[in-house]
């Protein structure tokens, strides 16, 4: 489904990514996990296509094609979904509003019919029996007030909502309480499908225990040092990340 | 007066003797007094220049230097269908219109009036209302620095006249349309309008500033608005005049005590604006909010000009103006708050954010705080900013195409001046026209 070739990018003049290689099969549920400055959420925004990251040399193949050359817009009607870390507040755009406008899009590109409003409330109340959320944060504006756990959940709701096929987390676990985090991890689970993969950007092991991955991969300085399955991760919590830091360190 | 062709300040005076001929024996002779205390003010002071501490940002060189037609009664009326677009959906309403600056019955609707309450005509008024027009007319606005106030004073001949008198709700609002139907060769008018609510009435009136056609029209408007003791006044001003136009208004408010008046603007027309709203607050209790949205692309300049008076102690005023500027428009909000010395627990605020959407559009932003009093709170804040770029990649991160994302920060930012318009049926038709401004080729949305 997608395949990263050598992908290198910058932002202002430093270079963050320096060579990324990854294939992610549908239904694989992958986890990138690093330190902070290792160029995790670099990787994010770069596949969703934030344009302040200039990407210098590499591809990234959706489905086959190289998705750099396309807008986010349209990366996000192929099927791309980035939850972001930091979600943006919106003021004065109800959240309704913009998930119906988001949703329609899609429907469109997919050349689907468009959901006139009382057909999307009712969509809406579907996902909501899998995804808790409130209709308060539904009617607010977007984002806008919402807590951090607030943000984040919207995050997943409309990961559930617009139902991609390649969903980035961004750090969705940062900052979130234990009850927080389960109610992420169900969303995830809920959502894992023979058709959809998962690349999950975490700083911390624990959302892992929730969600259990099918790789583990170590980024360290815009690299991947290390890959492997699910006890990679309690490796990297026993060991620290000094640990692949030293040992990429004395490998390159 | 065929060929009254005004430019000049010589002109202007000429004109005005020609003028004052012509409608001599229409029962006006009771203004004579006025219209020549005004035309001599306006000899006294000529046309502002930018050396003026108040027109510092506006040159009015394009006004000064076009030839204008002092309108006549036109002699054939658009017809109503041509009217329609500028009719407001669901809202009934006493309907004035005016065709070139001149009240146009056959077009108007002004059904059965609650006793007592007039709305009409000015040119009927000033003949068969004197005793109600005489105490306020030009008893508000001030000329003694005002040379477009002045103009206007000397040449008035129509407008709106709207009384209502004490305990009288006016069941529907006053929509009051100024249509210029675009000639050949540049016209001026001088829309009058006076709003006379008595205590505890309550009233809204809505000016509205359209064209028909793309001819030059110069709208110099004078509007008095007298807030009776305890009334409640929403006055609401929409300039849409095509992009050729001049329209220079000023709005002075009267306010009794524990009165309360809201006032509106949306300007999207106009090559030059200038909104000059002027309350004063001379009773205790009263309350003003001032809220107002100004969009500009192109070559379109916009100036805000807001005189707030606090005499009387506890009253509050609220201005909240947003502007969006592109292409090569160039915005200006003026802010001025004059707390006088008796004006205690005065409360002022004063919010004026700016969207700049290109790079040679420009806005200058003057908060100025004149206060005499001791014991008073006054806030003023002003933003200029771009469209939110992480707030657009959000949005397109979720797949709403750049244009469509863009359209929707503009109408969020837009729809922060309009929600405080409590006239539904107007605030969605506003809403329209905003989103319509949005759409239109003239704004760069790539």
């Amino acid at each position: 489904m997608l395949e990263i070739r050598n992908l290198h990018a910058r932002v202002d003049d430093r270079e963050i990514l320096k060579g990324i290689n990854l294939v992610v099969n549908p239904g694989e549920v992958h986890s990138i996990m690093g330190p902070n400055g290792s160029g995790k959420s670099t990787l994010a925004q770069v596949l969703a296509g934030r344009e302040t990251y200039v990407v210098t040399e590499g591809e990234v193949l959706l489905d086959g094609d190289n998705i750099l050359e396309i807008e986010p817009e349209e990366r996000a009607c192929r099927g791309i979904f980035m939850a972001f870390q930091y979600p943006v507040e919106i003021p004065g755009v109800a959240n309704t509003y913009f998930l119906r406008m988001a949703l329609n899009s899609i429907r469109k590109y997919n050349g689907l019919k468009e959901l006139k409003p009382v057909e999307f409330v009712k969509y809406v109340k579907e996902k909501m029996k899998i995804i808790r959320t409130s209709d308060d944060l539904l009617k607010r504006s977007v984002n806008e007030g919402f807590s951090g756990v607030e943000k984040k959940r919207n995050e997943i709701f409309q990961m559930a909502l617009l139902e991609p096929k390649l969903c980035v987390l961004d750090e969705t676990d940062s900052g979130l309480d234990i009850d927080a985090l389960k109610l992420v991890a169900d969303g995830v689970n809920a959502m894992r499908s023979p058709e959809r993969a998962f690349i999950i950007i975490t700083h911390y092991q624990r959302l892992l225990n929730y969600v259990v991955p099918d790789f583990v991969h170590v980024l360290v300085d815009g690299k991947l040092v290390k890959s492997g399955g699910k006890e990679l991760a309690l490796e990297l919590e026993e060991k620290g990340y000094s640990w692949v830091e030293n040992s990429s360190q004395s490998a390159a | 007066m065929e060929n009254l062709v005004l430019k000049d300040v010589e002109s202007y005076i000429d004109g005005f003797a020609r003028f004052e001929r012509s409608v001599a024996g229409n029962g006006w002779s009771w203004l004579s007094p006025l219209r020549k205390e005004a035309i001599s003010k306006f000899k006294e002071l000529g046309f502002p220049t930018t050396r003026h501490e108040e027109w510092k940002f506006t040159n009015v060189a394009p006004i000064t230097k076009t030839s204008f037609r002092l309108t006549e009664r036109a002699t054939a009326l658009p017809a109503g269908e041509e009217l329609e677009k500028f009719t407001i959906p669901e809202l009934d309403v006493f309907k004035l219109v005016f065709i070139d600056g001149h009240f146009t019955p056959e077009l108007s609707s002004i059904k059965e009036l609650p006793e007592g309450v007039k709305i009409k005509s000015l040119r009927d008024a000033l003949s068969q209302e004197r005793e109600l027009l005489e105490p306020h007319l030009s008893r508000y606005v001030d000329l003694s620095d005002d040379a477009f106030s002045s103009l206007n004073t000397a040449f008035m001949q129509d407008g709106v006249f709207v009384y209502v008198p004490e305990n009288t709700v006016l069941p529907e609002p006053v929509h009051v349309l100024y249509v210029s139907t675009g000639t050949t060769s540049p016209t001026i008018t001088h829309p009058r309008n006076l709003i006379v609510a008595g205590k505890s009435s309550e009233a809204t009136v809505i000016e509205d500033y359209v064209s028909l056609g793309e001819g030059v029209n110069f709208s110099n408007v004078v509007t008095e608005l007298v807030a009776g003791e305890n009334s409640h006044i929403n006055h609401y001003k929409i300039e849409r005049e095509n992009r050729k136009a001049f329209n220079v208004s000023t709005l002075r408010i009267e306010q009794l005590r524990n009165s309360s008046v809201s006032t509106h603007a949306v300007l999207i027309g106009g090559a030059l604006v200038r909104n000059n709203i002027h309350p004063v607050l001379d009773g205790e209790g009263g309350s003003c909010l001032i809220n107002g949205l100004f969009m500009a692309t192109g070559s379109q300049h916009m100036d805000n000009h807001m005189l707030v008076e606090h005499v009387s102690p506890h009253c509050d005023s609220r201005q909240f103006y947003y502007g969006i500027l592109d292409g090569r428009s160039k915005g200006i909000f003026s802010g001025r708050i004059v707390v006088h010395k008796d004006a205690q627990k005065t409360d002022a605020k004063q919010t004026n954010r700016n969207l700049l959407l290109s790079e040679e559009a420009s806005i200058d932003t003057k908060p100025q705080l004149e206060i005499h009093a001791d014991d008073v709170k006054c806030t003023h804040g002003a933003t200029i900013g771009q469209m939110d770029e992480s707030a657009l990649f959000y949005m397109r991160s979720r797949a709403i195409p750049l244009d469509k994302a863009k359209a929707i920060l503009l109408l969020a930012f837009a729809g922060e001046s309009l929600k405080r318009i409590d006239l539904e049926p107007l605030r969605v038709y506003l809403e329209g026209v905003v989103a319509e401004w949005f759409s239109s080729e003239h704004l760069n949305l790539g």
